[in-house]
């Protein structure tokens, strides 16, 4: 199951190579995600409408393979955005991906872009 | 820098490095680990969990990047063969030489294989690492392919029953084969032993007690075990899991002193013969005796880093051998000494065959003290039996009241925890004394319970400790006058029963106007989903509104599964459903290939529905005549009835008529957890409804309302709200009581626990439902009327909207499917393929 985690590697925003248009804004509910699919990828998409920000990352949770990143809920801990994992309530940070429940699982993120109404994600291949 | 190196990267080893950075003055040391496994250490105690899923990273010590964070340098698949304490250097199987001030000896043991005839051939296993666990697995993956179906165990101590309930997760059926003429023969006497022995082999584990293996047969591959008296035990695989035997080669070589049984001798320094050189855990022979345990093992590592540091600490002179687990399910303890019979000594003794219990204390002529005992099937009074023994607390004037309890009176006979003498060791993985867990708070570092586990480590071990640390904490909180407060969560410093009453009060319709008022962040996943059930409660808003802050299950209607699929539950009110339904129901279950089963509330499950064909499901569902069963949420689920006086000649009443009209009332409606009915026409109780957060029961003359029983962990009897009363009354009753726990009760605490904490409990509470105490009854039966009034099924809602139907699908920005959900066959149907 090694590979299935491996595709997904964090992206900085230095290393973009492509925006992928992923949607319209008005495609992902207030508050919460949608996933998206990029060359057999998997991404959530957060639209945080709270405090007026976008986050990616990948859908599948570290913890069971499976494809539900994205039906989470959001919220913050301390001021950190969050999403948990619908499965088993894991908490992860939506700016590093890190766990916030103290275990090893950990998340890819993707840079968000929003241009004239459409989402944009960052990838390097 | 002070060079420390430790030789062994098991728990002991691990624990060593833990206490000795948390300790004044470390900054000065630089500690170097060396474990010959490829992985951090890891939990061995737990090491059955790895054959029922957990992975090696789930049995880790440590994060990953503990030891850099702390500044020790561990090198992994790294074996020492050599120490030279002449010029104080170790050299490495890598040829490389290190030098050390200290050496810390924590090698740990070897599986102690028998030299039985045979013991090289194929299929024949220690139990020890994961990879050993590794190799037992490929085997038994192997053999099971050609049809075996048997594998025995030698030992039937503690590790040899862990090995047969490992051997019994990879569908093998174990056989547990022990020299001795009892099970756990250094923690056990026989009639706790013969307990155990019934209780393991009604899980279809063979025991062959009495049994010296004269060879073990087969060409290559092992076929059988011989045992005297040619009895041939035919099996496929063998786990030896006979004991241990210290791993002292490098202090043998190393000319240090060791046992005659093996074993590098240490004194209460835990120094072995040369000062500069310790050794700890499985490998260290204290007081002529290997402990085997990981507690003394934790002792020792603390006690080696005290004297490192200069301090005083020594080992005690005797240690504690007490243990409580959990073996293959069944619960065993000893303490003490467990054995102890001579004429100043008696034992009480207390069997019960047809729960499968044995419980024996060992007290002293005089009635005074406690020296020991045993549990078997039921060990919830280890904890103070330990505590009372531990402490040499003084008993109650019948000693059988400790395990029998206090037959008649209301007092428990162990008193509460804050009895206790401060030097009472609560957490005994870790060493933590009640004075240290109370302490901790009285002095104003900790303020949480988990503030509290952090500084104290208490409960982290095996966590057998943990209800007592509860009490601790909770009586100390109490005793500083402190408001122990119920809040949501970091967003609310409010309990439930408080935001209630802000949302209604203030009218608010949506969680920005909430948190934004009373509140502060950006709510999570516990606050969300309890605002949108406050919303619920007061509004009838379904799950349809506030999507994204509703839980998983709420906001897709269905409830997720392991796989990220769905299940269906349309509702069948009592029970009760046509043969036309049941055929549409198999005509839906078919078109969409979905695993069915029949749940324990009478009604049809249908599982493996992808988030995409929901709708399509639902729309046919309903088209048929069924709503939606609200399995997903927390509401009421299903009202379970017998089939009542229609057809059975018991019957009293119409069980079944009384059961739909309670459905069809409260359905939908959210609360703070689920809610279950029943209902049965005679005291007989076939529809269990004394199992159910309300229960009702025809009787002569009227019928008996019981509120607040559920299933689950902590099973509980709903107890007698009112009797023979009519049907109207029973409404009256239960609208009433519904109301008033909606209002008042904590986040997701169902009704038996929410009565157990409500203050005056069920007198109080008969008070306010039934005499108006409150004079709140008017109130709550109106909101509830309003509630039942406004019912609509959230599905037939969605379905009709488009802009609902929106979230029903996988993927956002394409219409195929989730290509990663697999399926393997499960008897005539379905199941998920695990990943």
């Amino acid at each position: 199951m090694e590979e299935i985690l491996e595709q997904y590697q964090t992206v900085a925003l230095n290393d973009v190579q492509i925006w992928f248009n992923a949607g319209k804004t008005t495609d992902f509910p207030a508050d919460g995600g949608g996933c998206v699919k990029y060359k057999g990828k998997q991404i959530a998409v957060i639209n945080f409408e709270r405090r007026n920000e976008w986050y990616a990352c990948q859908n599948v949770c570290p913890h069971k393979m499976e494809m539900v990143l994205s039906r989470g809920m959001i919220g913050s801990s301390e001021d950190t955005p969050k999403i948990a994992c619908p499965l088993h309530k894991n908490n992860f940070s939506l700016v590093d991906g890190t766990n916030l429940n103290g275990n090893d699982y950990k998340i890819a993120t993707y840079p968000v872009k929003i241009v004239e109404g459409e989402v944009l994600i960052g990838f390097v291949d | 820098m002070i060079k420390i190196i430790v030789v062994g990267n098991g728990m002991v080893g691990y624990k060593f490095c833990e206490k000795f950075i948390s300790k004044s003055g470390q900054e000065k040391y630089q500690i170097t680990v060396f474990g010959e496994e490829p992985r951090r250490a890891y939990d061995r105690v737990h090491l059955s969990e790895y054959f029922a899923g957990k992975t090696a990273d789930d049995l880790s010590m440590s994060t990953s990047n503990w030891y850099e964070q702390n500044n020790i340098l561990l090198n992994t698949s790294e074996l020492i063969t050599d120490i030279h304490k002449e010029n104080k250097t170790i050299t490495t199987h890598l040829e490389k030489t290190h030098s050390y001030d200290y050496l810390v000896l924590a090698t740990g043991s070897a599986a102690f294989v028998p030299p039985i005839e045979g013991v090289e051939k194929e299929g024949v296993f220690v139990y020890r690492t994961i990879e050993d666990l590794d190799a037992i697995m490929a085997y038994a993956k192997k053999i099971k392919i050609n049809g075996a179906t048997e594998a025995a165990v030698l030992g039937g101590g503690l590790l040899g029953l862990e090995a047969a309930k490992a051997v019994r997760d990879l569908g093998l059926n174990p056989h547990v084969v022990e020299f001795a003429p009892r099970l756990m023969p250094r923690q056990l006497d026989k009639g706790a032993s013969d307990m155990l022995q019934s209780k393991i082999e009604a899980l279809n584990i063979g025991i062959h007690l009495n049994k010296s293996t004269q060879y073990i047969a087969g060409d290559d591959a092992i076929t059988g075990m011989m045992f005297q008296e040619d009895q041939l035990l035919k099996v496929d695989m063998l786990v030896i899991s006979a004991g241990i035997k210290p791993r002292d080669e490098l202090g043998r070589s190393a000319g240090l002193e060791v046992g005659v049984r093996g074993g590098i001798v240490v004194d209460n320094k835990m120094q072995t013969s040369d000062p500069s050189i310790y050794a700890i855990g499985e490998v260290a022979l204290y007081n002529q005796m290997i402990y085997g345990l990981v507690a003394p093992g934790y002792e020792m590592a603390d006690v080696v880093a005290e004297q490192i540091l200069g301090s005083e600490k020594v080992m005690r002179e005797s240690i504690d051998m007490s243990t409580q687990l959990k073996l293959i399910g069944v619960e065993v303890a000893s303490f003490g000494d467990p054995f102890i019979e001579n004429e100043n000594v008696t034992a009480i003794i207390f069997e019960n065959k047809f729960n499968g219990t044995y419980k024996r204390i060992n007290v002293t002529k005089d009635g005074k003290t406690l020296l020991g005992g045993i549990l078997v099937g039921d060990s919830s009074d280890y904890n103070s039996l330990f505590q009372i023994y531990s402490n040499a607390m003084k008993l109650p004037e019948n000693p059988e009241d400790l395990i029998l309890g206090s037959r008649g009176g209301e007092a428990s006979s162990m008193g509460s925890a804050m009895d206790l003498p401060d030097t009472a060791v609560i957490c005994s993985c870790e060493n933590v004394t009640k004075g240290a867990i109370c302490c901790s708070i009285t002095d104003g570092s900790c303020e949480t319970l988990g503030d509290v586990i952090k500084a104290t480590k208490a409960t982290s071990g095996c966590g057998g400790c943990k209800p007592m640390v509860v009490d601790l904490v909770k009586e100390t909180q109490k005793s500083l006058g402190k408001e122990v407060k119920d809040v949501v969560c970091e967003h609310f410093a409010y309990s439930r029963q408080e935001l209630f009453d802000i949302v209604k009060i203030n009218k608010f319709t949506n969680h920005n106007e909430v948190l934004g008022t009373v509140g502060k962040g950006d709510g999570c996943e516990v606050c969300r989903p309890l605002l949108s059930s406050i919303f619920s409660s007061i509004y009838n808003d379904t799950a349809n509104k506030h999507v994204t802050s509703q839980d998983t299950n709420d906001r897709f209607l269905a409830n997720i599964q392991r796989n990220g699929t769905y299940s269906v539950v349309p509702r069948m009110a009592g029970g009760e459903v046509t043969a036309e339904k049941l055929i549409a129901i198999g005509e839906v279950a078919k078109e969409y290939n979905l695993y069915t089963k029949i749940t324990g509330a009478q009604r049809v499950d249908l599982f493996g529905a992808e988030l995409n064909d929901l709708p399509a499901i639902w729309k046919k569902l309903i088209d048929s005549g069924f709503e939606s069963g609200h399995a997903y949420g927390k509401s009421l689920r299903a009202v379970k009835s017998c089939v009542g006086n229609a057809w059975c000649r018991y019957g009293m009443d119409d069980s079944t008529t009384f059961a739909i009209e309670l459905e069809n009332r409260y359905r939908g409606i959210r609360s703070p957890h689920k809610l279950k009915g029943g209902v049965s026409a005679c005291i007989r109780e076939c529809a269990e409804a004394r199992g159910k957060d309300f229960g009702v029961i025809a009787v002569e003359g009227g019928w008996n309302l019981y509120i607040c029983g559920n299933g689950g962990a902590n099973p509980k009897h709903a107890v007698l709200l009112a009797e023979q009363i009519d049907k109207e009354t029973v409404f009256k009753y239960m609208d009433r009581f519904l109301m008033y726990y909606i209002r008042t009760a904590g986040p997701l605490v169902r009704t038996s626990t929410w009565l157990e904490k409500l203050e005056g409990g069920l007198d109080y509470l008969k008070k306010v439902v039934i005499d108006d105490s409150l004079a709140i009854n008017e109130t709550l039966e109106a909101e509830m009327q309003t509630l039942v009034d406004t019912f609509e099924c959230e599905w037939k809602q969605a379905i009709e909207d488009p802009e609902m139907m929106k979230r029903f699908s996988h993927f956002t920005n394409s219409d195929d499917r989730d290509d990663s959900i697999e399926y393997i066959a499960l008897r005539e149907q379905k199941m998920p393929k695990a990943w």
